[in-house]
């Protein structure tokens, strides 16, 4: 019984950890030295890889440059799973607005940025139940952010 | 295996684990990658955030400056406190940034320059105000990047930001002004025709912005999210909406359910939709502001109809806007906050 409450508080502790750290940068981002074209793909072909689908890509700068404003290639790229999906929207009102979840990636000279917002943002007491799927997007993006760092 | 092992097997793989990681030599240039390079380039070019391997900031700066930058950051200047950090990672992160420009940077003491203050402001309203504010604010478009329209490839730094000035000591913000910066529009002071004793009292007056600064705001706490129950159908809410986001001069984009593309073509949930819908002007404006914001696009409201109850919802801008430290935004996410709270209230009148 006495190892089994040490336990306890042992992986609560970490847990608890693991979510301060998790919680501490608001957004996640990378930089990496592909140019646009190849960057887009390669977070295209990555997220397949963490088996998440492309919910769609929204252009943003043909809708700029068409009202006559100056801007280089902007995409917003939304993602999820069916499963994952459809389990949140029903269950965390919260979620609803922020899903599928997504990346924004653009050029900036020869290099391309990608931003996410740290889904750790959203964890809320009231739903602790959230938090694990909170936690594993949180990962995939900076597991998926250091693959596109790391592209030549 | 007894549960007592078990137990004394978790607990020294716990301790074995967080030992070794504690003293393992933090990587600069990974941990530059990870945390710094996305604003401030790969080698320190600058972009979202100053160029560090320009000479002049090199040499102009100390380490202790670099360290409680990274800790303290720039509130409300997009440039995060990173309080994650180890101290040995904050010190392998200023090495690396060392690591562009050979030799020894400046070293100055914490020496106090007691200059007059009231003179200082002359001079300040005079000769600095035009680039850094008339009250240090500094200049405007902090989060922008080289891939917009840009006119100055550094932001004149808020010199009333309490992170500046919990960082650099006076004897830096004097060299600065005697000195200027080369490559960026900051010209030297001296050159320009001021004495060592008008810089002693400009500095001055720079250190008096603290008294201000040091009034902390309290940042609100605000729901992620906004929501209002429709006493309205699903159809007619949806009507609802597009005709609201229309009334304020917005282009709907687009209808999709909300997991279109994540099922297969006939199988999507019909009772859950979102409507896209733009300003290309306000957008313009968002961008000139701080190029991250995609976070916040299209704008898009969420219609979903749960056991009869049609309900519309959003992000909260507000709550958002504090992910990106930066004060400029927080007053459009004002703005865009009113619109999603008057388009919601419209839409499920």
């Amino acid at each position: 019984m006495k190892y089994k409450n040490l336990t306890k508080v042992l992986i609560s502790l970490t847990l608890f950890l693991f979510i301060s750290a998790s919680q501490a940068e608001q957004l996640l981002m990378a930089r990496t030295n592909q140019g646009f074209p190849e960057a887009m793909l390669k977070l295209q072909e990555t997220l397949s890889e963490f088996k998440y689908s492309l919910s769609r890509v929204q252009r943003i700068d043909i809708g700029l440059t068409a009202s006559g404003y100056q801007t280089d290639k902007y995409r917003i790229v939304f993602f999820g799973t069916e499963k994952e999906i459809a389990h949140l929207s029903k269950k965390y009102p919260h979620l609803l607005p922020y899903i599928p979840w997504k990346i924004a990636i653009f050029a900036e000279q020869q290099d391309t940025l990608l931003v996410s917002a740290n889904p750790m943002q959203l964890s809320d007491k009231k739903y602790p139940d959230a938090d694990k799927y909170l936690v594993k997007w949180k990962k995939d993006i900076e597991q998926i952010f250091q693959i596109l760092r790391e592209s030549e | 295996m007894t549960l007592s092992l078990k137990y004394h097997i978790l607990l020294g793989t716990v301790f074995l684990l967080a030992s070794a990681s504690l003293h393992a030599k933090p990587n600069g240039e990974q941990l530059y990658s990870t945390h710094c390079s996305a604003c401030h380039g790969a080698n320190g070019d600058g972009g979202v955030g100053v160029p560090l391997s320009l000479p002049d900031f090199q040499y102009g700066v100390t380490n202790d400056y670099l360290t409680k930058t990274i800790r303290l950051g720039r509130p409300g200047r997009i440039m995060p406190a990173f309080t994650n950090l180890s101290n040995k990672e904050v010190k392998a992160i200023v090495k690396h940034i060392r690591s562009w420009a050979p030799g020894k940077p400046f070293k100055y003491s914490n020496k106090k320059i007691n200059g007059n203050v009231k003179h200082g402001k002359e001079i300040y309203a005079k000769s600095c105000a035009a680039c850094h504010g008339a009250t240090g604010q500094g200049g405007k478009g902090t989060g922008v990047t080289f891939s917009r329209p840009r006119d100055l490839p550094v932001i004149a730094p808020a010199l009333n930001n309490p992170g500046f000035l919990a960082s650099a000591p006076d004897l830096m913000i004097k060299t600065a002004l005697m000195n200027g910066r080369e490559g960026t529009p900051m010209l030297s002071f001296l050159k320009q025709g001021l004495s060592e004793k008008d810089i002693d009292d400009v500095v001055s007056y720079v250190r008096s912005f603290e008294k201000n600064s040091a009034v902390k705001k309290i940042k609100e706490k605000h729901i992620p999210y906004l929501s209002y129950e429709s006493p309205n159908s699903m159809e007619e809410t949806i009507a609802n909406v597009k005709k609201a986001a229309i009334g304020k001069n917005f282009r709907i984009i687009r209808e999709q359910y909300l997991n279109e593309g994540l099922v297969k073509e006939g199988k999507e949930n019909k009772k859950q939709m979102m409507v896209y819908f733009c300003n290309f002007d306000f957008l313009n404006r968002a961008l000139a502001i701080d190029p991250r914001v995609g976070l916040f696009l299209p704008c898009r409201l969420t219609i979903t109809e749960e056991n009869g109850k049609v309900t519309v919802s959003s992000i909260n801008p507000l709550f958002m806007s504090g992910f990106f430290n930066n004060e400029e935004l927080d007053k459009l996410c004002q703005e865009m906050h009113q619109v999603y709270t008057d388009m919601i209230e419209e839409s499920t009148f």
